[in-house]
């Protein structure tokens, strides 16, 4: 049985995974450059290392409510087809190694957390691991200057440990 | 060097490119099916196969072009969407891929399109291209016969097999002085559809430098990626000495200031060393066109003679690149649709050699390229009515464009006025790639066309891409950056300059700056930041700074918060997420670290609807009617011999100015003066109305209104200079029986009633002979 390593990070205190080969760096906050008329969910470019790099909610993109104020973000860092994306999340956490045996359905209750974004579940001891899609989580409708939602979700907090 | 070594330069760009193009098809084609909606990539796919097709066609290789031409068919049935995309098409269309691929390993090795049956392809092609599917067929596997193809027998594979990448994508460095001429350089390993040079974008590791081998004469042949790698370093550098610049400002040691100056200088020569490295000689583009142009012109009948200035004006590599498919479309379609056949030309007059001229030349940091031919020109109707017809105006939209519009029409995707599809052009694309290729690397492309005389294109492109000087300005608390070459100056007003210079029109805020109108837009406002700032609550400002900006032949002027200043900054692309802001160019790393964003100077005008073309020629076409006359109009006053007053729209004047009564000189008819450079001639107004007329000579200073179409110059002596006044125009007809031609009519104005001149025509007709004729002969006599 082969075993899969993620890094994981949290947001909105859910526990979330993206397996290692898609993650260039993980990095502390950024100072970012705000892009006015983007999507809502660009936070801002930051400088990494010299290259470009755009910043994306992932509270935003999950459609949870905003980060409280005078909380940093930390920088996941995707690699991309056409660069490096950088994915704000509220904390990263440890490297973590599951194994197949582990995988779980996907509860009900992640109806509003947006389904199409979590590839998987993993019990853990202790808690669930959701594993995000890397590619599905940096797409989104580019047309859309607010996500309409916004304001209105009050994010729900995610589904407990049983 | 003998016609069959440039045949064969010709045959291995054309090998290195359609691989290329290959590749990217494969891509394309995959991409497309799982995305069957997707006009873009339909239209991608359908560019590649024209191009292949057209360049196959003039090398002369039948078998393929006709692989092809039976492919793009399909396709074009695809764009319109007259069929829909199904497994079949999307399998058919990979085989001819492959057979594609096939074809070109054979000229590859033999010079010949092989001898492999197409026949059913084809045939397979057209038949889906009527919407018929076949039967429960299964993949065609139309693998051309040819044993070193080994790619067209993987038919589902396309991928699979791609041919190894060409070997001579190398350019040549100068390290002596030569004739540009000398520089060849082949086609480089990265499409010039890239053409951003994203610094980051990783560098092709295929760079072995075959430097040792070839030292011949001074020249070194250096593989193109190390060209570009060294590029994107120098790019940094410059990033990290303007970090290092503003650090120093903040430190009180000499040394470290000497030593930062030193590595100012140096980096600023290292950038322009390896700028020059890159710079080519458009020279190398033209070379391949007279080739183009013949073959072309006798499978058209035509003659054609084809005339070449300034083949050594300098690009960078990336930009040569990105133009030259522009450039030959823009000869194929002078050549197709511009010049006529040769019994048209005698029968109209003309030289029955047709004439193809192309022109480079830099001018204020750009390069400017004129590709003209003396043809018929537009045909305005046709284009118009193709236009409806195509469905892209209504026939009321299309009889009220003026003919700088029509003009623009054949810019648009999809518009093609040509009878019948030929191999040459008449599939509506071409021209839109043109203008999409050519504002990608931020030029801009222009037409002129004269009815009978012919069509001038003009492109303009800036010098190189890479490290541009750019304004950096602040609003709503970031930094953004205007690219110089889009910059006319810079305005602050302050305090009572403000209110006296803020105006509107229609509500829409526009500053007087030296008697013209320049439209303004809030930055703030464009950028979604702020409410868009009304006229009141401008001029209340204590300061305003305006950029003004130009756009595609229009001037506006941008208001910002704060004009910071002028750096060289780096261009980097923005990620995809951010492609589709038409007000972003890109993004550079400012000297503190931070990224600002770059500013689309025609996308922020269009965003803001200043350079919208209809708009300004709906203006222009009500001129002259009420609407015109009721507007708000700036006017000179200024009065006659007898005291009557007289209005001139200020528009028509380009300036006051005040002669001494000495400096009048006879000139036959005329009197004269000399004026910056050129002599003006001079016109009494009170001669003109038949108010007298004095001898100016002893009458101390004259006051002068000069007016002038750009080249010449006339100048209105008038007695007394009264004011400038904005006034609601309401015009009279003038009083019948006594027309002064150039008297618009009269008009009550500061509750007199005040004739109104119209300077063009007054002075053209009087002035006339003499601004025909030239200012160094004089004329024979005064008309009147």
């Amino acid at each position: 049985m082969e075993s899969i390593q993620f890094t994981t990070f949290t947001v909105d205190g859910v526990l979330f995974g993206i397996e290692v080969g898609a993650v260039q760096e993980v990095l502390r906050y950024q100072q970012m450059t705000w892009v006015p008329l983007a999507p809502a969910i660009v936070s801002g470019l930051i400088n990494l290392r010299g290259q470009i790099v755009t910043a994306l909610d992932l509270r935003q993109r999950l459609g949870l409510r905003p980060r409280a104020a005078g909380v940093l973000p930390m920088n996941v860092i995707l690699r991309g087809d056409d660069g490096a994306v950088s994915l704000l999340v509220d904390d990263i956490g440890d490297v973590l190694t599951v194994t197949p045996d582990l995988a779980e359905p996907l509860p009900e209750t992640l109806q509003h957390l947006g389904r199409e974004l979590i590839k998987g579940v993993f019990k853990l001891s202790g808690q669930l691991l959701l594993v995000l899609d890397p590619s599905s989580a940096v797409t989104f409708q580019t047309g859309r200057r607010r996500a309409p939602d916004d304001g209105r979700r009050t994010g729900a907090p995610a589904p407990s440990n049983p | 060097m003998s016609s069959n070594d440039e045949n064969e330069e010709v045959i291995k760009e054309f090998l290195i490119e359609s691989y290329e193009n290959l590749d990217r098809l494969d891509r394309d084609l995959v991409a497309l099916e799982q995305n069957p909606g997707s006009g873009e990539s339909i239209a991608s796919i359908f560019r590649t196969i024209h191009t292949i097709k057209g360049t196959c066609g003039f090398l002369g290789y039948a078998r393929l072009e006709g692989v092809a031409h039976a492919a793009e068919s399909l396709l074009s049935r695809l764009r319109d969407e007259e069929i829909a995309l199904s497994a079949e098409i999307t399998t058919a269309l990979l085989t001819t891929v492959d057979a594609i691929r096939g074809m070109l390993a054979s000229i590859e090795a033999t010079k010949q399109d092989g001898d492999g049956d197409h026949s059913q392809l084809v045939a397979l092609l057209h038949r889906l291209q009527s919407g018929q599917v076949p039967a429960a067929e299964a993949p065609v596997t139309a693998a051309p016969t040819l044993a070193p193809a080994p790619a067209a027998k993987t038919s589902n594979a396309p991928a699979a097999a791609a041919p190894p990448p060409p070997s001579v994508a190398a350019t040549r460095v100068e390290t002596a002085p030569a004739s540009p001429a000398l520089a060849t350089a082949a086609s480089p390993p990265v499409p010039p559809a890239a053409a951003p040079p994203a610094s980051e974008r990783a560098v092709e590791p295929a760079a072995d430098v075959r430097a040792a081998t070839a030292v011949t004469d001074g020249y070194v042949r250096v593989d193109v990626g190390v060209l570009d790698k060294l590029m994107n370093l120098v790019g940094e550098l410059v990033l990290a000495r303007n970090q290092i610049l503003q650090f120093v400002a903040g430190v009180d040691d000499a040394n470290f200031t000497a030593t930062t100056q030193r590595l100012n200088l140096i980096t600023t020569e290292l950038q322009s060393g390896v700028m020059k490295t890159r710079m080519q000689p458009i020279g190398n583009v033209w070379e391949k066109l007279p080739r183009v142009i013949r073959d072309l012109s006798l499978s058209l009948g035509k003659r054609i003679r084809i005339e070449m200035e300034g083949r050594e004006t300098e690009l960078d590599k990336t930009i040569i690149e990105a133009i030259k498919d522009p450039l030959t479309h823009l000869v194929r379609n002078c050549v197709d649709h511009g010049l006529e056949k040769e019994a048209d030309r005698v029968k109209a007059g003309k030289d029955p050699e047709g004439r193809l001229s192309l022109r480079a030349f830099h001018e204020g940091g750009q390069v400017n390229i004129e590709i003209s031919d003396d043809g018929a020109g537009l045909n305005l109707d046709r284009i118009r009515s193709k236009a409806v017809e195509r469905g892209l105006l209504s026939a009321d939209q299309a009889a009220h464009l003026d003919e700088r519009e029509v003009c623009d029409l054949i810019f648009l995707p999809g518009f093609s006025t040509a009878e019948k599809i030929s191999n040459v052009s008449g599939r509506g694309v071409g021209m839109d790639v043109v203008k999409t290729n050519v504002e990608r690397i931020g030029g801009v492309v222009d037409l002129t066309s004269r009815a009978g005389l012919g069509t001038t294109f003009r492109i303009k492109i800036p010098l190189t891409l890479a490290i541009i000087p750019a304004l950096i300005v602040t609003s709503g608390g970031e930094r953004y950056a205007i690219p110089q070459i889009s910059l006319l100056e810079l305005v602050r007003l302050t305090g009572a300059q403000v209110k006296a210079s803020i105006d509107a029109v229609h509500g829409a805020p526009v500053c007087r700056l030296r008697g013209s109108l320049l439209p303004l837009v809030d930055l703030r406002a464009s950028l979604g930041l702020a409410a868009a700032a009304d006229v009141p609550s401008l001029a209340e400002a204590d300061t305003i700074s305006i950029v003004v900006l130009q756009a595609d032949n229009h001037r506006f002027g941008v208001i910002v918060d704060r004009i910071n200043d002028s750096e060289e900054i780096v261009v980097k692309p923005l990620g995809k997420h951010l492609k589709g802001i038409p007000a972003f160019a890109g993004a550079t790393i400012m000297g503190d670290g931070r990224v600002a964003l770059i500013l689309d100077v025609l996308g922020l005008a269009q965003a803001a609807h200043v350079v919208s073309s209809k708009e300004r020629s709906k203006a222009r076409r009500t001129q002259g009617t009420e609407v015109a006359q009721r507007r708000k109009q700036s006017l000179l006053l200024f009065s006659l011999a007898d005291g009557r007053p007289i209005a001139v729209p200020l528009s028509m004047v380009s300036r006051l100015e005040i002669f001494d009564g000495r400096t009048i000189e006879p000139l036959a008819d005329y009197r004269v003066v000399q004026y910056r450079g050129e002599v003006l001639p001079l016109l009494d107004v009170d001669a003109l109305m038949g108010t007298g007329g004095g001898n100016w000579q002893d009458e101390g200073p004259l006051h002068v209104v000069v007016h002038g179409d750009g080249k010449r110059n006339v100048g209105l002596v008038v007695r007394r200079i009264i004011d400038v006044v904005e006034e609601h125009l309401d015009l009279k007809k003038p009083a019948q029986g006594r027309t002064v031609s150039g008297v618009l009519g009269c008009a009550v104005i500061q509750r007199r009633v005040t004739e109104v001149l119209d300077l063009d025509v007054m002075l053209r007709t009087e002035a006339g002979r003499f601004l025909l004729s030239g200012q160094d002969v004089a004329p024979a006599g005064m008309e009147q």
